[in-house]
């Protein structure tokens, strides 16, 4: 959905977040309580989700944690969101930071959690830190 | 391939200066990663850009201020993070007050109206069936698509205040038709009438179909006719809160769904979910955080209570008061604190004890004194917000519930309404 460059190591999410009311741009850390990764934190992560969800604050909260360096390096999502792109036009806009945001066709089932993984313009890789 | 009109693309060569420019990149930005072949014209606009989540807020606002935006459209303003009517509940770090403050200004400068509600859906005007808006705000969004049969995708923050600006939106998502028609059947089965009938079962409902639909479009069968706006919206902001519905229908209630075949555009739905009382039992249960009785707090209004909602706590409480341990908040626009004010309504509540907020909503602003305790709402969206925003414990209870516990000093609910057939 917004293409770019960027690396770095997966968080992998078991379900949807709303980055607003999900999601704390001050520390980079998930606070929604009844997902399954709460606590994580998402700064300098690749961030792999089935989806987005909820408010459409999440825009806002995606673009604040960049601004505050709290934010991921990519999000990669299974299904698009467009509230999450404008969150990374936005950051791109204002401070010429840009998340790649990428709809993965092949779904994230092959993307875990501390996987290393590589995203070149709308392309991702990725091997397991865990097999090598 | 996104094709701009010659007017679309001399604004964003910079034609009519930078903010509109800024605007013009931001929305066709957009509109390339959602695919979209064109933008089209709105006719109004909700902003929710303009409650504060942090500098980045200010800085976007700030800016297209700075270089003379105005919106284009009749536009409205969500919730901001603070009650202008009533200061002095703010329990708010000073300085973020400030910038909350600040950035309300920079929306009214720009010539949005300073409605302050995420609730745009009650007052006098709004939008007609068929009619594009580009509204943000998760609960507005479903309301004006699946009630009103207005159009917007279930835009974010930014994009709301660049679709005001340019007066355009990317042709894309719930704004064409093909993607309107329903695709999911959720469908009702054994519920009690008792539960039909009763203002809470839709709050719960629209919670449990959240996840269970994604993004799809659902249509509800099993529903009485005729269901209220009232009830739509409570199921809606549900819907919305724990999933992504931007748009739902429900056969014999909202103006796409006449019948389930129209609904559906007669195609046959891709999956079908059967919802009994146990499901709803147990979506109801997933709403609360806590079964300590020891009530602090009684948080309504989410989305802003309507008219007819004030109505139903008024005639609920009766001539009773408050219990002198529990501290209640009932959030609102100001529209409707003025008319609830003309009705005397106002008074009758505050004389009881209970807290009118207006501008702003309980779920995220410091405006809670004690968040120790358990806090109750008759509301899907706050329970499920509110335990990450504010670190509080709660329990979900109908109107009915909520006030029954308020006088009591107690955690009280009706468990049977969830149990009799």
């Amino acid at each position: 959905m917004v293409a770019g460059e960027a690396s770095g190591e997966v968080l992998r999410l078991d379900e949807p977040l709303s980055f607003w009311g999900g999601l704390d741009p001050t520390t980079g850390r998930i606070i929604d309580r009844r997902h399954p990764q709460v606590g994580e934190s998402v700064a300098d992560r690749v961030l792999v989700m089935p989806s987005g969800k909820g408010s459409s604050g999440g825009s806002s909260v995606l673009c604040e944690a960049v601004r505050a360096g709290t934010g991921p390096r990519a999000v990669l999502m299974a299904e698009p969101d467009e509230i999450i792109a404008l969150g990374a036009v936005v950051a791109d806009e204002l401070y010429g930071r840009l998340v790649p945001v990428v709809v993965l066709a092949e779904g994230i089932d092959g993307l875990h959690t501390g996987d290393r993984c590589t995203v070149s313009g709308q392309t991702v890789s990725a091997y397991s830190a865990r097999r090598s | 391939m996104l094709r701009l009109d010659e007017r679309d693309a001399a604004r964003l060569a910079g034609e009519e200066g930078p903010a509109v420019a800024l605007a013009m990149r931001v929305v066709t930005r957009v509109a390339e990663a959602m695919e979209a072949e064109r933008l089209l014209d709105i006719v109004g606009a909700h902003i929710d850009s303009c409650l504060f989540t942090g500098m980045a807020s200010l800085d976007f606002a700030g800016r297209l201020a700075d270089d003379g935006a105005r919106v284009s459209v009749p536009t409205t303003l969500n919730v901001s993070s603070l009650d202008l009517l009533h200061p002095e509940l703010s329990r708010g770090d000073a300085e973020e007050v400030r910038l909350s403050r600040r950035l309300m200004d920079r929306f009214e400068e720009m010539g949005c109206r300073p409605t302050w509600t995420c609730a745009p859906y009650q007052l006098e005007e709004r939008p007609g069936f068929g009619e594009h808006v580009a509204w943000a705000e998760s609960n507005a969004i479903v309301f004006a698509n699946s009630v009103l049969g207005a159009r917007t995708h279930r835009w974010g923050d930014f994009i709301d205040l660049c679709c005001a600006i340019t007066g355009r939106a990317p042709a894309a998502g719930l704004h064409l038709d093909a993607n309107r028609l329903a695709t999911t059947v959720v469908r009702l089965n054994g519920v009690s009438d008792e539960l039909l009938d009763r203002d809470v079962l839709y709050p719960v409902l629209g919670g449990l179909i959240g996840p269970l639909v994604g993004k799809s479009v659902p249509v509800i069968v099993g529903l009485p006719d005729g269901v209220s706006e009232d009830r739509l919206k409570a199921l809606g902001a549900a819907a919305a809160s724990t999933g992504s519905v931007g748009l739902f229908h429900v056969a014999g209630s909202t103006p796409e769904a006449p019948t389930l075949d129209a609904a559906l555009g007669g195609r046959a739905p891709v999956a079908e979910f059967e919802v009994g009382p146990e499901d709803l039992r147990a979506a109801r249960d997933r709403l609360s955080t806590t079964d300590d009785d020891h009530l602090r707090t009684v948080s309504l209004g989410t989305p802003h209570y309507s008219v007819g909602q004030f109505g139903r706590l008024v005639e609920v409480l009766g001539d009773r008061r408050i219990h002198d341990g529990v501290a209640v908040y009932a959030s609102t626009g100001r529209d409707v604190l003025h008319e609830v004010e003309l009705r005397g309504w106002a008074d009758r509540l505050v004389d009881a004890g209970v807290q009118m907020v207006v501008d702003t909503c309980t779920y995220f602003t410091s405006i809670i004194e004690d968040t120790s305790g358990t806090s109750m709402t008759d509301s899907a969206k706050w329970a499920y917000y509110a335990p990450g925003n504010l670190g509080v414990e709660v329990v979900f209870g109908s109107i009915e519930d909520c006030v029954e516990s308020a006088v009591a000093g107690r955690v009280v609910r009706d468990e049977g309404l969830w149990t009799r057939v």
